[in-house]
């Protein structure tokens, strides 16, 4: 990828259909892309190709449209697959980045771990990171460790350090870009570490590769999942990247059509990589939506896409910081972290802060972000979280800044 | 519709001054409920005497609408024969859903959530403390019963 000509996020907007809209009369401003992005009509344009056209099963089908629909599925993996520098065979697409890492945990997990065997994960994941593990372990008499979140919301690696040099550490499973701090964790020193000690490694990269230039191998990850629908995509569709041959060493996951070469009644061999984690009818239109935001994202350049939203979180920090009171979790610096930026204000509940905005068209979200362990240790019950995506301008954090102002005075009133 | 039907003033001045708001000393029963979608947290204490709550106090954190409706329920429910608290409950939760016609004698200043009805994703905080004096007293029921 070249180096970054600059984004214009004017321009890029009206490729946004959605943002043309109004809410109660004001224009929309959303600020809640970690949770989801707005789609370009190149996706919706693509799933509808998709649809009008060449609409048919995948693989096997011997008629022309069976071939197109399989070339359009196959290209889409192909796309994102060069998104992150990936294999194609080692990018296998699940149900979302919960059902990628759930994915990991079963396939390799259950079959692997022992009793006493720790899995290190942190503080500050999602809930998509915890859980999957917590169910295993109860299956297989493994322990989940949390790796502690310091007050600058960065990850505490000494403590990393000595867990994986006095504990039987078999899995890091580390989030790259925190949903809620923003922090841009060193996965690839983390995965250095884990490495030396024999343990292996899964990143949970939904906040980075939509936002960033992140190649799979640079990661130094076993594992990698994201999601579709931050990243422009439809929803639906999650991406697990791994190496082939760690693929080539793991069972399946989920059994069905599609991922077999052989059933017999005595037993089935599997498909070919990556048919063997891809059970039923995949999810057809799903890739050909993200492959044209794959395609989108890389016509953008992720470079340029990064020092965008450096420059509108910078921006942010600097406005939002001025509001009297306010706290700004994570790292305060715009380097250090991505775009999604979670605050609280004295004596104003994030619940009534989002629904009090939502008057100026705007959308932020409030709640515990599907990270409670990191709520605790925060020692909040929630927070609002503004995030940011290409469509967004410097405007869009004044009307934000702006709309907190009325809130504060609307509540004091 | 404007958001001040969401947020009344009485609402706000509930927010700001809730009445009932501590730990009571000797509670008969004591739940905690919590709202996952927002993160609302409600501990509630009730005391019992004679089939009547004789005191009711909450503590916790959340929205204003969350906070604001356990101090009118607490106000509401106060000196209460059980069986009217546990009626007057349903009635609040068929408000909730638009499926009654409030009644501001039984309700207090409750009445004035009734907007809030408007709102599905907030209809839950203003149900919080509804729903855990409900448990409360069920659940004391229960115990005292067996």
């Amino acid at each position: 990828m070249t180096g970054a000509a600059e984004l214009d996020p004017r321009a890029l907007r009206a490729d946004f259909p959605i943002l043309a809209r109004e809410v109660g009369g004001a224009p929309l401003v959303y600020l809640d892309s970690a949770a989801t992005s707005q789609k370009p009509r190149c996706v919706l344009d693509a799933m509808d190709r998709y649809y009008t056209e060449t609409n048919a099963n995948v693989h096997r089908g011997v008629y022309t449209l069976a071939a197109e629909a399989t070339d359009r599925y196959e290209a889409g993996r192909f796309s994102v697959a060069r998104l992150v520098g990936a294999d194609r065979r080692g990018t296998v697409f699940t149900k979302n980045a919960s059902e990628a890492i759930n994915l990991v945990a079963w396939a390799w997990g259950v079959r692997s771990l022992k009793p006493g065997d720790a899995i290190v994960v942190t503080e500050m994941e999602h809930h998509s990171n915890i859980v999957p593990w917590q169910l295993v372990a109860k299956i297989t008499g493994a322990r989940v460790l949390f790796t502690p979140v310091d007050g600058d919301g960065r990850l505490d690696l000494e403590w990393l350090e000595v867990t994986l040099r006095t504990e039987p550490v078999r899995m890091v499973a580390v989030v790259h870009v925190s949903n809620v701090l923003g922090t841009i964790n060193p996965v690839a020193d983390i995965a250095r570490m884990a490495h030396t000690y024999g343990a292996k490694v899964l990143v949970d990269a939904s906040q980075s590769v939509p936002h960033m230039p992140v190649r799979f191998a640079d990661t130094g990850a076993d594992f990698m999942a994201f999601t579709g629908h931050k990243m422009l995509g439809p929803t639906g569709i999650g991406v697990l990247v791994a190496d082939p041959a760690t693929l080539d060493a793991m069972e399946p996951f989920l059994g069905g059509g599609e991922m077999i070469s052989d059933v017999r009644t005595d037993g089935s061999d599997w498909a070919e990589l990556p048919y063997k984690f891809e059970a039923g009818t995949p999810p057809i239109a799903e890739s050909v939506g993200l492959g044209a935001a794959a395609d989108y994202l890389m016509a953008i350049g992720m470079d340029a896409v990064r020092a965008h939203e450096r420059s509108l979180t910078a921006y942010a920090l600097g406005v939002l910081s001025q509001i009297d009171g306010i706290t700004i979790y994570g790292p305060q610096d715009p380097d250090a972290r991505g775009c999604p930026i979670s605050f609280s204000v004295p004596d104003m509940h994030p619940h009534d802060i989002a629904q009090l905005v939502d008057r100026q068209g705007v959308c932020v979200r409030a709640g515990h972000h599907c990270a409670k362990p990191l709520m605790r240790t925060l020692g909040v019950g929630a927070t609002a979280r503004a995030s940011t995506y290409v469509y967004n301008t410097h405007q869009d954090i004044d009307t934000l800044a702006a709309a907190l102002a009325e809130a504060r005075a609307f509540m004091a009133a | 519709m404007g958001l001040e039907d969401l947020y009344q003033q009485i609402i706000l001045d509930h927010y700001r001054k809730p009445r009932h708001r501590g730990e009571l000393e000797h509670p008969s029963v004591e739940v905690d409920h919590n709202n996952p979608v927002c993160g609302d947290q409600l501990h509630l204490g009730v005391l019992l005497e004679d089939g009547r709550i004789a005191g009711v106090a909450h503590t916790g954190d959340g929205c204003s609408i969350s906070q604001a409706s356990a101090s009118m329920m607490s106000e509401a429910v106060a000196g209460m024969p059980v069986d009217d608290a546990l009626e007057l409950v349903e009635h609040f939760r068929l408000m909730m859903h638009r499926q009654t016609e409030p009644d501001e004698d039984r309700l207090g200043d409750a009445i004035a959530l009734e907007g809030v009805a408007k709102y599905p994703v907030r209809v839950k905080c203003a149900l919080l403390s509804w729903m855990a004096l409900k448990d409360a007293l069920q659940t004391h029921s229960a115990t005292t019963e067996r």
